[in-house]
């Protein structure tokens, strides 16, 4: 039987293998979807870091006495906002460098089919 | 709690206020924004200045904020270390801010002076922090200010440059929650001295992964110093950006050296087991290339800002190399070093704005141009400003080194240390006279340059660096005290847990 741990594992395994493949690719939009992956996967890492329980409240309920830890949910609504944050700033400058320059490539180097267009 | 007890949180609520306001100000009435962000400068440093004075009875001191005790909410801190940190970066901050007053450059853009003043509250609240994910927040606060002080006056080449320097910067902030992770996971706290206490207290089957959550630490505190092979962002976005934004940028890389010094020892320190001073190892060797990749790169450089970020990256490693002894004695010439790299980097960023501006098309390129006003003036100011970077005598850059030389002399593999910081300086030497004798000495015999620039303000600020090197040179045996009561202090962390939490239970 698959556990929760197991399929919360892999699932912050595959985003991050993916996040990391496409963060490593050449062009704007490709890196900025891996970013997204891999911010996905932080921030599931984050939340399992309080341990994976299952109907426990995370502060108070009448009559409970086990309880899940609030702090890591708290982090993970500080990463959540950061990376939002972040993520719209690169979406803005990889655009803007765009059309500044012409070439979605992360390094601003117009690739091979481009170079006529951008000179 | 007494007023005195509240400045502590004097360097974070300045800039908090005095950023919104200005970026009110600037709309309407200009002049009242630019006032309202000297005053914030003057004002920033005078609190640093105060808080430096209470730091001096050895005491450390903690703030909890909202008044949470401390291992439950967040507390900052000060010792000699942050104090150190404090005053370093207001004056800088003040001698950069009238810099880019008075060379106009703060003009090119509207929002130069509130991004700075959440650059500055980044720093600030990184430098008094006493929590790590709260390190984590300051650090991403200064991020998101320098992306926007980075891009500002913007250009092409800049934004090209920018968007690397925000995708390395994320990645690097994805490694830190890993880490912050990791951590929490293991030891159910993220305060720093609570750390110290229960790293120390983590039971066998917990010291692999208390391992991989150092190094990773270590790793992203690294990316933030620029640390060879971590490095590569540095040099293109220093280059790219105004160099007045990159004088100010020398101190965000010696953030990522003030975390190191300020978490490994109290974290990873002597008493941490399998984890104890788990950078060491890897830091020594990155150091070393870091002091040979800066100062080729000072010898290869084709323009001023490149050869100014080089310069800042071989600082770096040279300041590393001591680092990485973790000992008290070599922290203790580091931290001198440290407050001196800081400066000296910025000075040569800010004699490659005063040349480029009056140099008209020959902008800060390394080659022989024609005559331009104030030749002789810049030419003498770059000179006093490379001898200090690179560590001739007399200013405070061979001090700094000689220290480094000597504290490092009793470790193991000190002929390897030596051999390094000798060489890049030699290296370095050669560089810095390359670049100088071209741009300042040789003349290719065109008209001298009409240039727009006249008047001799913009000589203030470089000369203020100037002047603060040799206020360090010649107060160097206090400084060098200073450095050694705050490393003394950084080698008994027991005292830092017992300021933040209270005796052990």
């Amino acid at each position: 039987m698959m556990s929760l741990e197991f399929l919360i594992a892999s699932a912050i395994g595959v985003l991050t293998a993916g996040g990391v493949y496409l963060a490593l690719r050449g062009r704007t939009f490709q890196v900025v979807l891996g970013l997204t992956l891999l911010s996905y996967a932080v921030n599931l890492f984050l939340f399992a870091i309080g341990r994976l329980v299952v109907d426990r409240p995370p502060l108070f309920a009448k009559g409970v006495t086990d309880h899940a830890d609030p702090l890591p949910q708290a982090l993970v609504l500080t990463a959540i906002v950061i990376t939002f944050g972040m993520t719209a700033l690169v979406v803005v400058l990889s655009l803007r460098s765009f059309l500044e320059s012409g070439s979605d490539q992360v390094d601003g180097i117009a690739d091979g089919r481009d170079e006529g267009d951008a000179a | 709690m007494t007023a005195l007890d509240h400045l502590v949180i004097a360097p974070i609520v300045i800039p908090t206020i005095v950023a919104p306001l200005a970026l009110l100000a600037m709309r309407r009435r200009r002049r009242v924004g630019v006032a309202l962000s000297l005053a914030g400068c003057v004002a920033m440093l005078g609190a640093a200045l105060a808080l430096f004075g209470v730091a001096q009875d050895d005491a450390i001191r903690a703030y909890p904020l909202g008044g949470w005790p401390a291992p439950f909410g967040i507390v900052l801190v000060i010792d000699r270390l942050t104090a150190i940190m404090l005053v370093l970066a207001a004056a800088l901050a003040l001698v950069v801010m009238v810099h880019a007053v008075v060379t106009a450059m703060d003009r090119k853009g509207w929002h130069f002076h509130p991004l700075f003043h959440f650059q500055l509250l980044g720093l600030n609240g990184a430098f008094l922090t006493g929590d790590l994910f709260n390190l984590f927040v300051f650090f991403e606060v200064l991020l998101i200010a320098s992306y926007g002080l980075m891009l500002h006056g913007q250009g092409a080449a800049r934004l090209k440059a920018g968007v690397g320097y925000v995708i390395v910067n994320i990645v690097g902030s994805a490694l830190f929650l890993i880490a912050l992770g990791l951590l929490y996971g293991l030891t159910g706290t993220l305060n720093m001295a609570d750390l110290a206490r229960r790293v120390a207290a983590l039971g066998m089957a917990d010291q692999g992964l208390v391992r991989i959550a150092g190094l990773l630490l270590l790793t992203v505190f690294a990316l933030k110093a620029a640390v060879v092979p971590l490095h590569l962002w540095l040099p293109r976005t220093y280059t790219a950006t105004a160099p007045v934004v990159a004088a100010l940028f020398a101190i965000m890389t010696k953030v990522g050296v003030y975390a190191m010094i300020r978490t490994v020892p109290l974290i990873f320190g002597a008493g941490a087991g399998a984890a104890a001073w788990v950078p060491a190892p890897w830091l020594m060797p990155a150091a070393v290339l870091t002091a040979i990749v800066g100062f080729a790169g000072v010898l290869a450089a084709r323009g001023m800002r490149e050869q100014a970020a080089f310069g800042l990256l071989g600082s770096t490693g040279t300041l590393l190399l001591a680092v990485a002894c973790w000992t008290e004695a070599t922290t203790a010439a580091a931290l001198f070093y440290l407050v001196h790299a800081t400066l000296a980097g910025a000075a040569l960023f800010l004699m490659a704005d005063v040349t480029q501006r009056r140099r008209g098309p020959y902008a800060d390129a390394a080659v022989a141009g024609p005559r331009f006003a104030g030749q002789q003036a810049a030419g003498l100011l770059f000179l006093a400003a490379a001898i200090a970077a690179v560590g001739l005598p007399p200013l405070s850059g061979f001090v700094g080194k000689l220290f480094i030389l000597q504290a490092v002399a009793g470790t193991p593999y000190w002929w390897i240390l030596w051999a390094t910081v000798l060489g890049t300086t030699l290296i370095g030497v050669i560089g810095f006279a390359r670049s100088g004798s071209a741009i300042y000495w040789k003349a290719d015999g065109a008209d001298p340059v009409a240039g727009p620039v006249r008047s001799r303000a913009d000589f203030a600020a470089p000369l203020a660096l100037v002047a603060l090197l040799g206020v360090l040179t010649l107060g160097g045996g206090w400084a060098t005290a200073q450095a050694q009561a705050a490393a003394a202090q950084l080698f008994a962390p027991h005292r830092y847990s017992l300021a933040v939490l209270g005796p052990a239970r």
